[in-house]
């Protein structure tokens, strides 16, 4: 198997980011606290669910963990120590 | 209760095997790949096994060293926190109280670890008395790596987050310490037929 | 495949290329939940258009395509997305290239383009594994008729019909070259499909001098949703 097929990016954790934030995250951007690198949420490598028992967010240079969510029935745990800054956008004009 | 869909019913039990699932979970065909990471690639040349931390002596093992101690082929069923299980799975690997022969310690606790940055804790009694492996067969051919090959550790009566894929060793801990997805919330110990998936279960 | 349409009154409406995530409940409260592009347009008031491919294995495809009845309620959360979208006022030239199913969201845009009557240039490259396998064919030659900047490019990968003489080979930076503008036009890339697929496309367009950050991506997965 192509491993890069266990692979989804940042896209498919919008809906479950968007509990947590409350605003659309993909759009957002972060720098890697490993290697610095600066790029959208919606493009880094994305580890989830049903392909692990979280969601874990790398980064698409070096492949460091971002972020890291676990949810089960009742709670949400969040960990986000791969990032040194997160930065987001004002919401998304729909309609 | 909430929103029902229509016509929906999700994964059938098996009613025969019923009594061979633990609470909540299905059975499957495939074998689904869970990954946390990229598959790590490191060559054999370089791979090692270590039993490190609460030691007097660290130990280790090349890869021909580790192939070269006895190991056992055993059938076992596996049981994943995601609910899909899996039964009569078969494995071939060395029995980790045949690395630990020897090893004095007065530690209760190992942290597996792997390639790739993973860990996973587990009580030492759990890894010992013939309850786990470092396993590099799966169903008579050498362990693929989307699986954990060249070497997994094989703790069965676990949830299988807890069988590590890409083992590079054990440090023997004398508390008991989190691991990657314990500390994310998964439940410190994760037996199957109590149902402890989160902590808090 | 099947294009599962459902009125939803009160939409606040969404923008080309978010998904939703559809959630089933059994009666015994088990879940399953996956996510679908939106096919259809903005531009179509509280009416959402999902394209749905069947996978064997699937837990939730299955029952949207033998199950699902007129008349049934359908529980999803949306529209969510933010960084795999386009809007007009984005402008181009807009890439647009699809692997199988990753047609769906690409889909969206190019109906929204449409629906607005804007003629900003557009192309679409899609590969699919045969002629019977391409998803919403006589509406891309429709539009690619239209005369209105849209040019619709195919890549049939395992089986072409008698006379075809288009690509016949997986998407590659030569074909991405020859269909897509030079970076010195900086267009707007939007690549969708299985993940081997979109990984290959991307890297492939940065190589040839595209900007990164003008090249977006939206992995299905192995099999593509």
């Amino acid at each position: 198997m192509d491993e890069s097929q266990l692979r989804l990016d940042g896209n498919a954790a919008a809906g479950m980011l968007q509990e947590i934030f409350v605003q659309e995250m993909t759009a957002a951007r972060g720098a890697c606290a490993s290697c610095g690198r600066v790029a959208d949420m919606g493009a880094q490598h994305l580890y989830m669910y049903p392909h692990a028992p979280g969601a874990v967010l790398r980064c698409n240079g070096c492949e460091c963990v971002l972020m890291v969510v676990v949810r089960d029935g009742g709670r949400r745990r969040f960990g986000m120590q791969g990032l040194t800054w997160l930065e987001m956008r004002e919401p998304i004009q729909t309609g | 209760m909430s929103f029902v869909t229509r016509g929906f019913r999700g994964r059938r039990r098996d009613q025969e095997l019923g009594a061979r699932l633990p609470p909540g979970q299905y059975l499957v065909d495939g074998f689904p790949v869970l990954s946390a990471g990229p598959t790590p690639r490191t060559p054999l040349s370089e791979w090692t096994f270590t039993i490190t931390g609460e030691v007097d002596q660290p130990k280790q093992w090349t890869w021909e060293e580790l192939r070269a101690l006895p190991s056992e082929t055993v059938t076992r069923d596996i049981h994943c926190v995601t609910k899909w299980s899996k039964l009569d799975t078969v494995w071939e690997g060395v029995s980790v109280d045949t690395l630990l022969a020897g090893v004095e310690t007065a530690a209760e606790y190992v942290m597996a670890f792997s390639d790739g940055g993973y860990t996973t804790n587990l009580p030492l009694e759990d890894v010992t008395g013939g309850k786990a492996w470092v396993a590099f067969a799966y169903d008579s051919e050498p362990l693929q790596p989307e699986h954990g090959g060249p070497a997994r550790l094989l703790v069965p009566h676990l949830y299988f987050w807890k069988s590590a894929k890409w083992v590079r060793g054990l440090r023997l801990m004398a508390e008991d310490a989190p691991g990657f997805w314990e500390t994310y919330g998964y439940h410190m110990y994760g037996d199957p037929w109590r149902e402890q998936r989160y902590s808090g279960d | 495949m099947r294009s599962v349409v459902l009125a939803v009154p009160e939409w606040p409406g969404h923008l080309a290329g978010q998904h939703v995530d559809v959630r089933l409940t059994a009666e015994d409260g088990y879940q399953a939940q996956r996510s679908y592009s939106i096919a259809s347009p903005p531009d179509d008031k509280e009416r959402l258009a999902l394209t749905v491919e069947r996978l064997d294995d699937g837990e939730v495809s299955p029952y949207l395509v033998d199950e699902l009845r007129p008349g049934d309620q359908l529980e999803f959360r949306g529209p969510i997305g933010g960084y795999f979208v386009w809007d007009v006022a984005q402008r181009g030239p807009l890439f647009l290239i699809a692997g199988g199913s990753g047609i769906c969201p690409l889909m969206a845009m190019i109906r929204h383009r449409a629906a607005v009557a804007d003629a900003v240039p557009a192309r679409l490259l899609y590969s699919s594994r045969s002629f019977a396998d391409v998803i919403y064919r006589e509406e891309l030659d429709r539009l690619a008729a239209g005369g209105d900047g849209l040019e619709v490019v195919h890549t049939l990968t395992r089986a072409q019909p008698e006379g075809w003489n288009g690509h016949s080979r997986r998407i590659d930076a030569k074909m991405l070259e020859e269909v897509g503008w030079a970076p010195a036009e900086r267009p707007l890339a939007f690549v969708c499909g299985p993940t081997p697929l979109v990984e290959a496309v991307a890297r492939a367009l940065v190589d040839l001098g595209h900007e990164a950050g003008r090249v977006k991506t939206e992995r299905f997965g192995p099999t593509g949703g």
